[in-house]
């Protein structure tokens, strides 16, 4: 098992500047000696120290594919633990495939999905709960997810989870100890005691699973919609974030929404943007629709941007929706400032507590503020990723979640003054649901079901 | 019938060497399932002997004899018979822990399992002290052929269940004297240790101990707490009726160490051949010497001291919880500090006793060793301690020569089958260091492993096995049915909020409905309980005790038991992942070289009991999951899920 050698493209398969192809196994180096030569043709890797960049080109054959840096690491000291080689070439699908297909032809075969940090984790380099954050890495799309991911993968998650257990695991001990030697063992108070600790190890575990959200919000980045009455000025604003010279814009692919949706990148964070239909009652079928499903998006949205139009009037509906926001991620934006202003900002302020930020998205003004705004609500508000575990995987999730219903359990089992025995079963399925996150219990689903999940390359 | 093939050699199907509770367990087992057996004791006058405590049963160990009675062993039958008090014990905390223990008449317990033996059809009784195992190599392996007695008679069989008990190259101690005798004074087994350790058997030295025994006539009781028995006794086995067992019971007492014990211990601790280095053997943590006790428990004051009768034809009384092996003069004055022992007179001194015994990972999980086929081991030999564990497992060991010999599977419990299950697979999967003591904490699925449901889980086992009969089973599928059809009527009996409802409410201090609920959320209640619900029920139909109590438990719990069965259905996936056995794990580049030896030494039979082989690390067992799965493509004609 794992004798042969594997290989694979390992960055994404666009024109980018470029592209690495990862090979790995006993027969790694031999395979890239096969094909690589340097500009004299003298060199032979195999005869190289590990930790060695090497400039040279890549051949099919007779036939010169392209110019490379070849980087070497030997057995153990690679991300496998295998002999790793891996060919940096300019980017480009052609190219890449090219010479991906060169290297099969040379002895290697694809990869599975996941296959390489399977390999790392078979070969003991990481545990499981660090193999889950190389997915997450993979999938994460910015800076603070992937400072998230990586506090995992050096294994801060697996540390508190481990304490938890422990604390756990001693209460068990204390209880079997009483059952069998009550002499030197007393029960006597332990049930309040108990029920005091536990709730401390819930209240800790309630904290990590309260960075799930944000560990989401990191990862996927923030579902911002952008709501108001029609033309105050929804669509000017968020072209005006789309062309704001911060902000690097993507496309989102296989989006399904009936809402105009953009992908933008501001400091650090990333938001998904989306405009809908301007909000107000109207007997318009069509019209309705529009606003029933916008409403529908602010529903599920992590922010919404309220657009007020400052030249105009507030009626009702501003009101309304003011009051609807109340309870939400919400920033207002008084809208159209190079007109004259019949609005002012303490005039919204008196009405909600939201933050209330003036602009002009015409002149591309005060976005700077929003900006700012939005960094303050979703990181130096309470996501501060510093000293604080990120619960980014929805599977450590439901765990954490799982262990807290079992120990919410044994807390009613002492309320209902069930004799000490009764705990052991929950509290035994606390410890067990901890230690599937951190790989120290075993399911026999789990394993293959983690390496499945992965995304070919990595 | 038995070959006499000359006056030096006989021919069995079975020799079972030792014949304590283990032994006796063994060739009853055997000789039931129709082999031809022969047992053998170093002394008649000693079979089913009770060196030590005069009980059987106890917190875990009243378990394993239920289990033993629902698999058709005789230690459950055999202590209704000759108990003299009985107890349930723990009645305070959860059914899961409810423990029967019974005081045993020691001279009427020995007395009746011998005529018991003594009437076994195909069973023979041969007072000899067996010197070697018998081997012949064969393709696969060593194979048994027969035992050697000291005389130089040689029994041929094919198979052997060894059940030595503490008498192998044994030797007592009591301070500075040493005898080289097994317990009570009786001789040891000097011979067959060589002849095993020849066989590449490798072995253990440990240590047990027990207390002095006192002329009852010297014993001041007005001194001590009286502890009686149950008012209404439960027997230990499943086929006895309650009515024959209402009888006189003796009491026991209770009693106290101080200070001045302590300080007798504390200045007479070189004279201990424990602390003055002469033992050797390790001794068990779970039942120390009162030595040991005073060392380990420093700050403590006091610890309780049972005086229990050793039987109803002797004045001797058994001073639980104060085993030693300080010389005799120490132990004169050491008992009489205890409050009501101060005029005591010793009649047998405390002794510790250390005894070879094996190293219990050579054997399988059906008991059978793993490089001679066709021996089997039971009881204190494979490291455990204590009459119920050993006579588990000489019923395990007997079953599974007798099923070897049968051309039947192995018989095999797992962990969330029975007690003994978790017993055999902790000896076999975790080894001991020390004598090993069943413990209801080491029983992670006991809300489901209860004494009193020990019949409906394995009563179909034992008759698969054979050994219980058709009327029993029988009984036991009817009784499922009868609890089942009771559950699903108490579950759909509606209750309302009526007056007559509140006053039954009422008397048991219960509040009273706001609105209607089933007569099972009322059973849920902690202050509740099925019978006292009987008079809400007017349809209720007339059951058995028996199945009132599960009906009982089993609504009572239900949260806790549906939430244990989950953890035993998990369990049970690791379980079924069979590994291929011999195996070189080798070949798995990925374990980790501890993991990689201890499977070679090991070879578990299930991924389950490989996670459970310390030094096989969670990572370990992923690895091998993973290979296991490619494993069984590439050999696609063997057995995957077994």
């Amino acid at each position: 098992m794992n004798k042969d050698t594997i290989c694979a493209i390992a960055t994404a398969m666009s024109s980018s500047g470029i592209g690495i192809i990862r090979i790995s196994g006993s027969e790694a180096i031999a395979i890239a000696d096969k094909i690589y030569h340097s500009p004299n043709k003298d060199k032979k890797l195999q005869s190289c120290e590990s930790h060695t960049i090497h400039y040279g080109y890549i051949y099919d054959g007779d036939q010169k594919i392209d110019e490379v840096m070849v980087l070497l690491m030997k057995a153990p000291h690679s991300y496998t633990a295998e002999d790793s080689v891996e060919i940096d070439c300019h980017g480009g699908v052609f190219v890449m495939q090219k010479i991906l297909e060169t290297v099969v032809k040379a002895g290697a075969r694809l990869a599975e999905p996941g296959e390489f940090t399977k390999r790392a984790f078979l070969n003991g380099r990481i545990d499981l709960s660090q193999a889950e954050s190389v997915m997450d890495i993979i999938d994460s799309q910015n800076q603070f997810a992937l400072k998230s991911s990586m506090d995992q993968l050096s294994g801060k998650l697996s540390e508190s989870i481990r304490l938890y257990r422990e604390n756990i695991l001693h209460e068990m001990a204390f209880i079997e100890s009483a059952l069998d030697d009550p002499e030197h063992f007393s029960l006597d108070d332990y049930p309040d005691e108990l029920s005091k600790k536990m709730q401390d190890v819930i209240r800790g575990l309630q904290e990590l699973l309260a960075t799930a959200d944000n560990g989401r919000i990191l990862k996927e980045g923030i579902q911002t919609v952008i709501l108001g009455k029609p033309n105050v000025g929804k669509s000017s604003l968020l072209n005006a974030l789309l062309g704001y010279e911060r902000a690097i814009v993507t496309d989102i692919a296989g989006t399904t929404r009936d809402v105009l949706q953009e992908q933008i990148h501001l400091n650090g964070l990333t938001l998904n943007l989306m405009d809908t239909a301007g909000i107000r009652k109207t007997d318009d079928i069509v019209e309705k629709i529009g606003v029933d499903k916008a409403m529908k998006e602010a529903d599920d949205a992590d922010l919404i941007i309220y657009v007020i139009d400052s030249s105009g009037e507030m009626d009702q509906e501003d009101h309304d929706l003011l009051s609807y926001l109340k309870d939400k991620k919400a920033i207002v934006i008084l809208n159209k400032t190079d007109l004259e202003q019949k609005i002012q900002i303490k005039d919204v302020e008196e009405i909600t507590n939201l933050p209330v930020i003036a602009i002009s998205a015409k002149e591309n003004t005060g976005i700077d503020l929003l900006e700012k705004q939005v960094h303050h609500l979703f990181i130096a508000g309470e996501i501060t990723y510093n000293d604080q575990v990120y619960v980014t995987n929805v599977r450590h999730k439901s765990l954490i979640a799982e262990a807290i219903s079992s120990l919410n359990l044994v807390l009613k089992s002492i309320e209902d003054q069930m004799p000490e025995d009764f705990y052991s079963v929950d509290l035994m399925n606390a410890y067990k649901q901890l230690g599937l996150i951190i790989g120290e219990s075993v399911e026999d689903d789990l394993v293959e079901e983690i390496f499945s999940k992965f995304c070919m390359g990595k | 019938m038995v070959e006499q093939k000359s006056f030096k050699e006989e021919t069995y199907d079975v020799v079972v060497v030792g014949a304590g509770h283990a032994g006796c367990e063994a060739a009853l087992a055997c000789a039931r399932l129709g082999l031809e057996t022969i047992i053998f004791t170093v002394s008649v006058d000693s079979i089913a002997m009770m060196p030590c405590n005069p009980n059987i049963g106890g917190s875990s160990k009243g378990h394993l004899v239920r289990e033993i009675d629902a698999l058709g062993g005789e230690m459950g039958v055999n202590i209704d018979h000759t108990f003299i008090q009985s107890k349930m014990l723990n009645k305070s905390k959860g059914p899961a822990v409810h423990s029967l223990r019974a005081q045993a008449d020691k001279t009427d317990y020995s007395m009746r399992m011998r005529q018991t033996l003594q009437n076994q059809e195909h069973l023979t009784i041969r007072q000899a002290e067996v010197s070697e195992i018998l081997t012949e190599d064969t393709d696969c392996g060593m194979k048994i052929v027969g035992v050697k007695t000291v005389s130089g008679f040689t029994y041929h069989a094919r198979a052997v269940v060894l059940c030595t008990g503490t008498y192998l190259g044994a030797r007592c101690l009591t301070g500075e004297m040493i005898t080289h005798t097994g317990p009570n004074g009786l001789s040891a087994a000097t011979h067959l240790t060589q002849s095993l350790v020849d066989h590449g058997i490798e072995m253990y030295r440990f240590k047990t101990g027990t207390p002095a025994r006192i002329d009852g006539r010297s014993i001041d009781y007005s001194k001590m707490e009286e502890q009686f028995g149950d008012e209404r006794v439960v027997p230990f086995s499943f086929t006895t009726d309650p009515d024959t067992v209402q009888k006189e019971q003796v009491s026991c007492w209770l009693t106290y160490t101080n200070e001045k014990t302590h300080e007798i211990i504390r200045n007479n601790l070189d004279r201990s051949p424990i602390y003055a280095g002469i033992i050797e053997g390790t001794g068990p943590r779970y039942c120390p010497s009162i030595e040991d006790k005073v060392v380990k428990f420093a700050d403590r004051d006091r610890h309780q001291i049972f005086i229990e009768p050793e039987g109803i034809h002797t004045n001797e009384m058994y001073v639980g919880g104060m085993s030693s092996s300080l010389p005799e003069d120490v132990q004169h004055e050491m008992y009489r500090t205890l409050p009501g022992l101060e005029n005591a007179v010793i009649v047998r001194n405390a002794y510790a006793i250390e005894y070879d015994c094996i190293n219990p990972m050579q054997l399988k999980p059906s008991l059978e060793f793993k490089k001679i086929s066709g021996l089997f081991s039971g009881g204190q030999f494979n490291g455990s301690s204590g009459y119920e564990e050993a006579a588990c497992q000489g019923l395990v060991a007997g079953i599974n020569a007798a099923n070897k010999l049968l051309g039947k599977e192995p018989f095999v419990m797992d962990r969330s089958e029975s007690y003994i299950g978790v017993l055999i697979d902790d000896l076999v999967t975790k080894g001991t260091r020390e004598p090993y003591r069943m413990m209801t904490s080491r029983a992670e699925y006991r809300l489901l492993l209860r004494q009193d449901n020990a019949d409906l889980r394995l009563t179909k086992r034992g008759y698969e096995v054979g050994l219980i009969s058709k009327d029993r089973y029988d009984w036991v599928c009817k009784k499922e049915q009868l609890i089942e059809q009771e559950i699903a009527r108490v579950k759909e009996i509606k209750v309302g909020a009526r007056e007559s409802v509140t006053k039954v409410l009422e008397k048991y201090g219960s509040i009273p409905l706001n609105t209607g609920a089933s007569l099972a959320d009322l059973i849920r209640r902690p202050e509740l309980d099925y019978d006292k619900l009987a008079e809400l029920d007017p349809e209720r139909p007339d059951l058995p005790e028996e199945v009132r109590e599960q009906v009982n438990i089993l609504i009572k719990y239900d949260g806790y038991i549906s939430r244990q069965m989950k953890q035993v259905e998990q369990f049970k996936k690791l379980e079924k992942k069979k590994l291929p056995v011999p195996f070189d794990y080798d070949d798995v580049s990925n374990l980790r070289t501890e993991a990689r030896q201890k499977l070679n030494q090991l070879q578990p039979e299930s991924i389950g009991q490989a996670s459970r082989i310390s030094g096989v690390s969670p990572a370990d067992v992923s690895v091998l999951l993973i290979y296991l799965e490619s494993y069984y493509q590439n050999n696609k004609d063997q057995k995957h899920d077994a």
